[in-house]
């Protein structure tokens, strides 16, 4: 066991666990202010919840073994490995664990942006469990466990397809089935703490180093470019939502890098260990205009209420990370990629990215419709009522108030 | 010159506010204030559990909602704020009716009637 990789990525493992906070300040600052500590609770309660699931069955589940290309078996029930010894995942099969829990915590917690501020805690909770069941694990087996989508060939560096197209199309689905909020279209939800949303952006942004950099699995010379790729790309992200900011308003806003960062981040994901430099300024410098366009243009033309624009940032952005590694992706920097990308004259590695996306896409809303409606039957309807809505969820489903003695009503 | 205005002034609940100023689009009214407060009436404070303690407030959040309207809109607008803020329960609120001996828009210098058209 190299020492140097154990430290690696025993330090990723922690920068991707600050994701999950940081994403709940991200969302808090963006909701009302009567709604900031439930939807802070909702990524919370995953910290919880999602990491005792890893531990009994959902790492046994998403990379023991394998039944049918699809999901592991419960061989490693309760992480029953000889952790000081099993190697079966270098450098370390416990500390591949660990890393790889983080990732299971931060996904259901990215869905969570979609439903803010009408959906019941109880329910969510229930949700989320069976999500990471139905959705979560078989996708972490079918990409990275050994499963389907390694074997057709196509690549997904740090969890384009199972983290971000797999947590934004179930947003988009979930949002769907529960409706719209009660004011959606009559009032504007606009964000109360935007600085809280910096914060959380920022999180994410330090905490994505680990996720994409500690993808390499090692500490090498793969992290490193990982590392400039992520930031490179986050960089024009930034710069290019603000460029559209002010050519449509005018004004560059502080909301607008925030999640511009993001979708920079986001986009990069799938492509970070297999693209090189330049391109990340290309991939990095277009998802903000495909995103901006999804959620300003499309969204209100559909009318669906996606309330933090889960799938507009994260289920558009993964997807066009996921089509950017096929058209970038260089075996010479990584051959895992078995091909080079679309753009050094090669179809083939893009077309299985394709493939990929759509698997992805039709595993997550096959597996949301199943768990909604499994849910919906045990916790009688997951919406809160009128009232409760009206009141706020903080209130209504922690008996907590962010800002008792303070005034606003945004 | 004959002035026939009153000011409404409403104690509701919060969460109603979002529904009341809908309802009150409907009749034009060129302005409306609202004010966020705190008190009791009736329903007095309420409680939070921190770490397992009760900790009482006091004063409730309250909304107050004021607005100066012609005679004879205030029994319609009156009527729309109770209609929208009952719940039944204690808490749904007051409503207080005010003459208004004169009104000035600063801008134009209108006066009475013709400043709040």
């Amino acid at each position: 066991m190299d020492h140097g990789d154990v430290a690696w990525i025993l330090t990723s493992s922690a920068l991707v666990f600050i994701m999950t906070p940081g994403l709940a300040f991200f969302y808090g600052g963006l909701v009302k202010r009567k709604n900031i500590i439930n939807t802070i609770m909702s990524s919370v309660v995953l910290m919880g919840l999602a990491s005792i699931l890893w531990v009994l069955i959902g790492f046994s589940l998403s990379f023991s073994g394998d039944i049918g290309g699809v999901v592991g078996n419960l061989d490693w029930f309760g992480l029953g490995f000889d952790g000081f010894t099993d190697a079966t995942f270098a450098p370390n099969t416990l500390l591949f664990a660990a890393f790889q829990m983080m990732f299971a915590i931060i996904t259901p917690a990215l869905i969570t942006g979609a439903i803010a501020e009408r959906m019941k805690f109880s329910s969510l909770v229930f949700f989320t469990a069976l999500w990471s069941l139905i959705v979560y694990y078989p996708l972490a087996h079918m990409v990275w466990g050994g499963g389907y989508l390694a074997a057709i060939g196509s690549v997904d560096f740090a969890g384009g397809n199972v983290v971000h197209i797999s947590s934004g199309v179930t947003a988009l689905v979930l949002a769907i089935l529960l409706g719209k909020r009660k004011n959606y279209g009559k009032a504007t939800y606009h964000p109360h703490n935007i600085p809280f949303v910096l914060l959380g952006a920022a999180l994410l942004w330090f905490g994505w180093f680990g996720f994409n950099a500690g993808s390499a699995g090692a500490a090498n010379e793969l992290a490193v470019h990982a590392f400039m790729t992520t930031n490179t790309s986050a960089a024009a992200a930034l710069l290019s939502w603000l460029l559209i900011d002010t050519l449509k308003t005018g004004k560059p806003t502080l909301v607008g890098a925030s999640t511009g960062l993001v979708v920079g981040l986001v986009a990069i994901t799938p492509a970070a260990g297999f693209v090189p430099i330049w391109s990340a300024i290309i991939i990095g410098a277009l998802v903000s205009p495909i995103c901006y366009f999804f959620i300003s243009v499309v969204k209100p033309k559909l009318g669906y209420d996606d309330a933090l624009d889960v799938f507009g940032c994260h289920g558009i952005g993964g997807i066009w990370g996921g089509i950017a590694t096929g058209l970038f992706a260089q075996n010479s920097i990584n051959e895992v990629a078995q091909w080079d990308g679309l753009v050094f004259g090669s179809a083939t590695l893009f077309l299985r990215q394709i493939a990929a996306i759509g698997i992805t896409i039709a595993v997550a809303v096959v597996g949301t419709l199943i768990a909604f409606g499994i849910v919906t039957l045990f916790t009688k309807g997951i919406r809160v009522s009128k009232k409760d809505e009206e009141l706020g969820l903080d209130i209504s489903e922690h008996g907590e108030a962010a800002y008792p003695a303070f005034n606003g009503m945004d | 010159m004959v002035i026939s205005m009153k000011k409404i002034e409403a104690y509701i609940r919060p969460e109603r506010l979002e529904d009341i100023k809908i309802v009150l689009e409907k009749y034009r009214l060129n302005g409306m204030s609202i004010m966020q407060i705190m008190g009791f009436g009736n329903q007095k404070g309420w409680k939070e559990i921190v770490r397992g303690t009760e900790v009482d407030y006091n004063f409730l959040q309250k909304i107050k909602i004021e607005l100066v309207v012609l005679d004879e809109q205030v029994e319609q607008v009156v009527d729309s704020i109770v209609e929208t803020s009952h719940t039944g329960e204690y808490g749904d609120g007051k409503i207080f009716i005010y003459d208004v001996a004169d009104a000035v828009r600063i801008r134009t210098r209108e006066r009475g009637e013709d400043a709040i058209k």
